[in-house]
């Protein structure tokens, strides 16, 4: 497989706080690949690294195009959807409002009015909820609606921070079930950060595990299952 | 009756001068979630380059339209310009800047074109409606209600009106799905000032032109668009006329307040209704389950 993304080098700071030192990692076409850390590793400011929501240095490449010379709004442009920490819905606004908003870089009606239904074939506790303001859906519906709006991108490469947080195990796995689909029908590439590593690592197919900003181990989901270290300290058993 | 009827007019006049500029005060607040206390100002500087190109020789209606693309740009230029370099500053930077361009449309217009006051024309034929109300006012009263269609239009059904929202009420997604926010404040700001223009060429024919025209009049403003709900520009033109009508029947009727107290009518109108109810009357209430 090919590489869709290479990260060289990348360095990431708050103000004068660096949390990121120097990662390299890839991610392969069609792939999905998760990194695992516990609280503070800066799992989340890898991706808003990859987005440009944060100050960073180094090499980010889509398929050769460098990435950190460019604001957030035109590195999503470029086919990369962020499904952002604590799910980011426009909670004023109807939850079909949302889906559409999702499409906001497109111009091809017919295509996003498609997608919408697309998006209602995956979730359709979606459309029962279609006019209803956004911020007032359950955590599952509110997460089902965050990882549709990203949908209605088209995107390439799908940025998931940690989509598990605060729902329930039934509409997690419902919810993984979807995005395991969502990979294999469309071809969407994803870059899943969590911290239930079993999860993750269940649906990843490569993992990389993030220490206070540097990457310590990497490897297939299979070779990662197996090492001690991460059973230990991720895995509890 | 009679004076009851006239005092009611009357506020119903005046009022429409708050909801026009209430709308404006909306418009800045959906793009850039604060109060902008330049905007009479800015409104007030507008119109003196409406009354300069009429002055001129230019037709009115085209020195009009020709005013609200100038005031547009201008808008645009102010955040792309001072507020741009300030995006992370804390929100009280951004009122010192606020204050600063209240001095310096101020004293510009001062200093350009005097601190004499002026008569400013008016679109609308002279005479009354019945011996109650000018036609000005009556005209004022249509061209508020279509600058709200047009504002309601813009955010219900335009892709950009959307995007705007999206960018006010959450900059970070609204980066993500490919929304350019920075271009949206700047937009936002354009609009506002666009927006104040025609408020203020609607209302200089009443209070007449002079620097400090809007120093009152925007208190009143502010005190419409938090009475009728701040994210709501219908609310805002209601909450106009209320505050019009309001402030007049208590100057009439209740002694102790007379014509010198007005003003402490539209202050005491903010801060009960923030007290009971502080989305305004019709404000959206926003219910965020956590």
């Amino acid at each position: 497989m090919s590489q869709l993304l290479d990260v060289k080098g990348l360095e990431a700071s708050y103000g004068p706080t660096k949390v990121l030192h120097g990662l390299d990692f890839s991610l392969e076409q069609g792939g999905v690949t998760t990194i695992l850390g516990a609280n503070g590793a800066g799992k989340t400011t890898t991706l808003r690294a990859i987005s440009g929501m944060v100050t960073r240095k180094g090499a980010i490449q889509l398929e050769g195009a460098e990435l950190t010379t460019l604001q957030t709004a035109d590195i999503t442009r470029k086919g990369i959807a962020h499904v952002p920490e604590g799910r980011g819905t426009f909670v004023r606004m109807s939850a079909e409002d949302n889906l559409r908003l999702g499409a906001y870089s497109r111009s091809d009606k017919a295509g996003i009015a498609e997608d919408v239904e697309r998006v209602y074939g995956y979730f359709p506790i979606l459309k029962q909820r279609r006019n209803q303001q956004a911020g007032t859906l359950s955590g599952g519906e509110a997460q089902m609606l965050a990882v549709g709006r990203a949908l209605m991108l088209r995107p390439r490469l799908l940025l998931l921070d940690e989509p598990s947080f605060g729902l329930a195990p039934l509409i997690v796995q419902e919810l993984f079930e979807i995005l395991k689909r969502i990979n294999v029908e469309e071809g969407v590439s994803m870059l899943l950060v969590e911290q239930n590593a079993s999860l993750a690592l269940e649906l990843a197919d490569h993992a990389y595990l993030l220490e206070t900003g540097n990457i310590v181990i990497s490897g297939t989901s299979e070779s990662i299952l197996e090492n001690e270290t991460v059973r230990r300290s991720y895995l509890g058993y | 009756m009679d004076l009851f009827l006239q005092q009611l007019l009357t506020g119903l006049a005046n009022g429409a001068i708050y909801a026009c500029l209430a709308l404006a005060v909306v418009m800045i607040y959906q793009a850039i979630d604060h109060f902008n206390f330049a905007q009479g100002e800015m409104a007030m500087f507008s119109t003196y380059i409406c009354w300069a190109m009429i002055a001129g020789g230019v037709p009115y209606w085209i020195a009009f339209f020709a005013t609200i693309i100038i005031s547009f740009v201008g808008g645009l230029a102010i955040e792309r310009i001072i507020f741009k370099p300030l995006h992370n500053a804390p929100v009280l930077s951004h009122i010192v800047v606020f204050i600063g361009l209240v001095a310096i449309f101020n004293s510009f217009a001062g200093a350009i074109w005097d601190h004499n006051i002026k008569t400013f024309p008016s679109p609308f034929p002279d005479g009354s409606f019945g011996g109650l109300i000018g036609l000005h006012e009556v005209g004022m009263f249509f061209v508020t209600l279509l600058l709200l269609l047009a504002i309601f239009c813009f955010f219900r059904f335009t892709r950009v009106g959307m995007a705007m929202q999206a960018a006010a009420a959450n900059p970070d997604s609204a980066g993500l799905v490919g929304i350019r926010v920075g271009w949206m404040l700047a937009l936002g700001w354009g609009l506002a000032a666009a927006i104040g223009a025609v408020a203020g060429m609607m209302i200089a024919p009443i209070v007449f032109l002079e620097p400090n025209m809007m120093l009152g009049i925007l208190l009143y403003g502010f005190a419409a668009a938090i009475v009728g709900g701040i994210s709501s520009p219908g609310g805002a033109v209601a909450g106009g006329f209320l505050v019009g009508i309001i402030e007049n029947m208590a100057g009439t009727y209740i002694p102790a307040i007379g014509s010198e107290l007005k003003l402490t009518v539209a202050l005491i109108l903010i801060v009960t209704v923030l007290l009971f109810k502080p989305n305004g009357l019709f404000g959206k209430t926003i219910v965020t389950r956590v």
